[in-house]
């Protein structure tokens, strides 16, 4: 049972990217096709998965204080393999993805659950809390890019949709369109729980998987913190 | 072209038409994380300028003239992001030392840059795109510009935003996006200009 509540806790709860706000940066690249996003979506799963898991294997072996460089050597690992594999059988969406797919190393979902969760659980329970999170995040993944596809392509993964072809706002698919839909979505979200759910508030440093390590090193969040209580 | 034209054209690329934040979405989170006040932003801007041409200075040469005559390419993502990391921690210990003021001012923006996709994107794509040593430094440079110009223009009308009252369920994340789009779409504008300007 409490396994089952780790995995669906991603799903809605604590979903990565509409809940917690991390993974902006490939959220707004990649979810200007369904396709896009499911390829996005399931390459970051596999890398959570895998990463979560080597963590945690690895949790008392590695020394705290250089545990964030060798959390992001083991993620930049799995994220060579998926790239190497990706190239050899999916090389139209290795292509599609480009930069995107190296970044995944940098993106502050799979880094933050690393710090908030695998450094504190066993191996199975990691690589649950990995699937829950990387669903949660592919299937936000996947809203996203049906509202930017569907209104402003007026196709739906690569299929055309007959009677929206004239009625297609194409800036929803340019830069633009992305931080709007992504910002209404969020707000839908807020709207909908009624701001009961955890959600984060501002883009701050709560809820920054890197804020504890910022701080420690008086980073820029004691600053923008300092300024704040002025 | 003769260089001078290529690197001004580069430069007006990055800068305006395929701005890493605003048409990239490279580097959201200092983006929407340190744009309050316009004076993190422009030392935030700045330092990212400095760690981008410090980067693309180390990592260059190490692929082209280590990884890709011995057949490690594919080591390129791993070597890199310890490479900007080890370099920002050295970075931050010199200044820290020998320019005490500057690392007052610029120091603090370290850490976070460290996991900034912004770094690692610059650096990744001045390969991809087959620039050589001189032109992927003004690239480099662009791209700094470019994110020290959407910072800025974005930290001022955040600083106007502050008097408006949205609804509830918009405060917060949600309305900072709605305004990011609205800068992001003037940046849209800008599509056609470096066509125009040098040719294809």
């Amino acid at each position: 049972m409490k396994k089952l509540k780790i995995l669906t806790n991603g799903l809605l709860k604590e979903n990565p990217v509409l809940v917690l706000v991390l993974g902006t940066c490939p959220t707004l690249a990649m979810s200007v096709s369904v396709i896009n996003a499911i390829a996005m979506g399931l390459a970051a799963t596999a890398v959570l998965i895998c990463s979560n898991a080597v963590i945690s294997l690895l949790r008392k072996i590695i020394p705290d204080t250089v545990r964030i460089p060798c959390y992001i050597v083991v993620i930049a690992g799995f994220v060579t393999l998926v790239q190497m594999l990706m190239e050899a059988y999916l090389p139209d969406l290795y292509e599609m993805l480009g930069v995107y797919l190296a970044l995944i190393v940098v993106n502050c979902i799979i880094l933050g659950r690393a710090e908030m969760f695998a450094n504190k659980h066993n191996v199975l329970e990691s690589a649950l809390d990995g699937l829950g999170m990387g669903i949660g995040f592919t299937l936000a993944l996947i809203a996203m890019a049906t509202v930017r596809e569907v209104l402003g392509n007026a196709s739906f993964a690569g299929m055309k949709i007959g009677f929206l072809q004239n009625f297609r706002i194409p800036i929803l698919t340019a830069p633009p369109g992305g931080f709007l839909v992504f910002g209404i979505l969020i707000a839908l979200v807020a709207y909908l729980t009624r701001g009961k759910a955890p959600q984060r508030k501002s883009f701050d440093c709560e809820g920054c998987p890197s804020a504890a390590f910022c701080r420690k090193e008086q980073g820029a969040c004691g600053i923008a913190n300092e300024t704040e209580a002025k | 072209m003769t260089t001078f034209k290529l690197m001004v054209k580069i430069i007006m690329t990055s800068v305006l038409v395929n701005n890493y934040v605003l048409s990239k979405f490279l580097g959201i989170c200092p983006f929407l994380g340190v744009s309050k006040k316009i004076d993190q932003a422009s030392g935030m801007g700045i330092a990212v300028i400095f760690v981008m041409l410090l980067a693309t200075a180390a990592t260059w040469p190490i692929q082209t003239y280590l990884l890709d005559p011995n057949g490690m390419g594919y080591l390129q993502t791993i070597v890199f992001i310890l490479v900007i990391a080890a370099l920002v921690q050295f970075v931050e210990i010199v200044l820290k030392k020998y320019l005490p003021s500057l690392h007052k001012s610029l120091g603090v923006y370290l850490p976070l840059i460290t996991t900034n996709c912004a770094v690692l994107g610059v650096t990744i794509n001045n390969i991809t795109d087959g620039y050589n040593f001189l032109q992927s430094m003004v690239s480099s440079l662009g791209c700094g510009l470019g994110f020290l110009l959407a910072m800025v223009i974005f930290a001022g009308v955040r600083e106007r935003m502050e008097e408006a009252d949205p609804p509830k369920a918009f405060r917060g994340i949600p309305i900072t996006l709605a305004a990011a789009s609205i800068v992001s779409m003037a940046f849209y504008g800008f599509g056609g200009i470096v066509t125009s300007l040098f040719g294809e």
